[in-house]
């Protein structure tokens, strides 16, 4: 086996913990899910920070941990960085000494290594700055820099971008992606949020209360969930309702709270229909009945937020959902708050999974 | 109008502490020339003292930081069974009367002491001896630096240690290179108070050590010694002490702040 194995079962304050993963070969890959899931804590497991029982831990065939034979290796023993959400920098020492804090070797030139490794990411100027006078991206790639200075097997990253404003997050992702894939480590990236997953991971784990539920790439989560949380973490919307056999062999969904669904899905009972927000065209209220779209809902408008060009229109049906526009429809439709329209979208675009 | 009423209020009730707390140091200053300052520094007997209080005062530090630091640690780090009965007999000493504090020391490691035999038999004499001093000093100012470094133990980022040994540190190293110098403004703070306590003992030392000149006579203990029959005299060590006093604390203070003890300054 080449890659990484992690099991462990273990009771926290107010969740049990059990989890199952592995990771063949090297890349990246994200746990993602709502805070509180215990994504964390698996981070924390597999640096020897928190010691589960039973709980194993195999990284490329050397046995970090294994309670049933009693082997617990202690973290400065696993080769293993481990990026905390506040980066954890230690105040008290300069950019360069962080990074040399961990450096194996002899100590004449870790000066000169440390600065060599924070050139790697475009800070080498700060070497003498103490922590509290970066900036929130600075920190982070100081941060990065210190973790990966011990050339570990496995770099953990707990939320590596929930720390920065929403300005510098997307660039400080993109650079993320660009010096993970430059490392030989092995990533693994916790976050909260999915796209940021999508992004930095090749492979997702989406984990809720304590497990993984669906393993998958974004495209596969996305577009296959197993079940309504995956879903709405992969951002589609949800909607639920009740499934039964409807005409032409499609299934008609009535909507909790009134509405009807058509879906090309073969399923019956309590269900959630899941839609993309880009698949959901809206009309205007009273516009007539002239595409190849069986599903039309009326619903009102929440909200209107502007991304660049396109626009995310909050709607209620009266259950919540959110279509994705562009801005010259804003305009055409008239989209503002209160105003009423028909969202529509095809029963070929509308996933069914059981609740 | 009652707001404003309240604002005077407190800066009156601020004019009062600092009034009462300042005017006796003033006092001793006012009564004090700097000459006599300087010619009380030419006597034999109030160099032996400050001499004494110094090298004390120095060594009852050194085993209170040595030993106090990493108890303080565990005290701060770790939940254990009867962690707070400890936490409060380590603290008890606080509120002792240095009376009872003398009669204590005394009582366990006089001539009829507790340990009295065994100490005689290891050949170790502390009663009437400076040794006896650095014990007395220790007793009474161990527990002003335990909390104060416990307190600034406790308030060490977890994180940065578990972040020191994800790099590679051992649970020492990590103590030594990350949770000593993230608490250093504690623990000088904690060093200042201690040393200040031990500087001003005098009940403590007085019981168990009593009052030898060049010995067991340290300045509060001179001055003591000079009340009675030579005011001025007594004054002008008075003055001195709380200059040196106030030197030092300032210092320790200082040093704090600055990189080399590592404090976080802001």
């Amino acid at each position: 086996m080449s890659g990484l194995e992690v099991r462990a079962r273990d009771r926290l304050r107010d969740l049990e913990l059990d989890v199952e993963l592995q990771v063949d070969g090297d890349g990246s890959v994200a746990i993602v899910g709502p805070s509180g899931a215990g994504k964390s804590t698996v981070l924390r497991i597999i640096a020897g920070l928190r010691r589960p029982d039973p709980g194993r831990v195999v990284m490329r065939d050397e046995v970090w941990l294994d309670s049933g034979r009693g082997i617990n290796l202690r973290p400065e023993e696993r080769t293993c960085g481990l990026m905390f959400q506040d980066y954890a920098l230690f105040p008290h020492l300069s950019a360069w000494r962080n990074v040399a804090f961990g450096m194996p070797g002899p100590r004449q030139d870790r000066r000169g290594r440390a600065l060599e490794q924070l050139r790697r990411f475009g800070v080498e100027e700060l070497a003498d700055a103490r922590p509290d006078s970066l900036s929130g991206g600075e920190r982070q790639r100081v941060a990065l820099a210190r973790s990966l200075a011990r050339d570990p097997s496995v770099l953990l990253l707990d939320e590596p971008l929930a720390a920065l404003d929403t300005r510098t997050r997307a660039h400080a992702g993109r650079e993320l992606v660009h010096a993970l894939r430059g490392t030989r480590a092995l990533a693994i990236v916790v976050t909260h949020d999915f796209s940021e997953a999508a992004m930095l991971a090749d492979e997702i784990f989406v984990m809720d209360e304590g497990r993984i539920v669906q393993r998958g790439t974004a495209a596969e989560l996305s577009a296959r969930p197993t079940s309504a949380f995956v879903a709405d973490f992969a951002g589609s919307v949800v909607l639920n309702g009740t499934a039964r056999p409807g005409a032409d062999g499609l299934t008609q969904v009535d909507l909790d709270g009134g509405g009807v669904l058509q879906s090309t899905d073969l399923i019956r009972g309590p269900v959630a229909a899941l839609v993309f927000p880009w698949e959901i065209s809206l009309q205007p209220g009273g516009a007539a009945h002239e595409s190849s779209a069986l599903n039309r809902l009326a619903v009102d408008v929440i909200s209107v937020t502007e991304i660049g060009n396109r626009a995310r229109i909050g709607l209620s049906s009266p259950q919540p959902l959110v279509a994705e526009v562009t801005v010259e429809s804003i305009r055409s439709l008239a989209l503002r708050p209160g105003a009423r329209v028909t969202a529509t979208w095809k029963a070929t675009a509308t996933r069914l999974v059981p609740r | 109008m009652r707001r404003a009423a309240f604002a005077v209020g407190l800066f009156l009730a601020l004019f009062l502490v600092l009034a009462f707390l300042t005017l006796p140091i003033v006092a001793i200053f006012v009564h004090t020339s700097p000459g006599d300052l300087i010619s009380s520094l030419g006597e034999q007997d109030a160099r032996d003292a400050l001499w004494l209080s110094l090298k004390t005062s120095v060594a009852a530090l050194a085993i209170i930081v040595i030993v106090g630091t990493p108890a303080a640690y565990l005290l701060a780090t770790r939940e254990f069974r009867g962690r707070s009965v400890v936490v409060t007999l380590i603290e008890l000493p606080l509120v002792l009367p240095p009376a009872v504090a003398g009669i204590a020391l005394l009582a366990s490691f006089g001539p009829e002491g507790l340990f009295g035999s065994a100490l005689d038999d290891a050949g170790i004499q502390l009663v009437l001896q400076t040794a006896g001093v650095i014990v007395a000093l220790t007793f009474v100012a161990a527990p002003f630096y335990l909390r104060q470094a416990q307190e600034a133990f406790a308030a060490v980022d977890r994180n940065l240690m578990d972040a020191a040994r994800t790099l590679g540190a051992t649970e020492a190293r990590a103590f030594i290179r990350v949770a000593v110098p993230s608490a250093g403004q504690g623990i000088a703070s904690g060093i200042a108070l201690a040393w200040g306590r031990a500087l001003g003992e005098f009940g403590a030392t007085l019981m168990f050590a009593g009052s030898f000149q060049g010995i067991t006579q340290t300045v509060p203990l001179a001055i003591f010694a000079r009340f009675s029959d030579d005011f001025t005299a007594a004054l002008a060590l008075s003055g001195l002490l709380v200059i040196v006093s106030a030197a030092l604390l300032l210092s320790v203070k200082v040093l704090g702040r600055s990189p080399i003890l590592g404090g976080g300054a802001p």
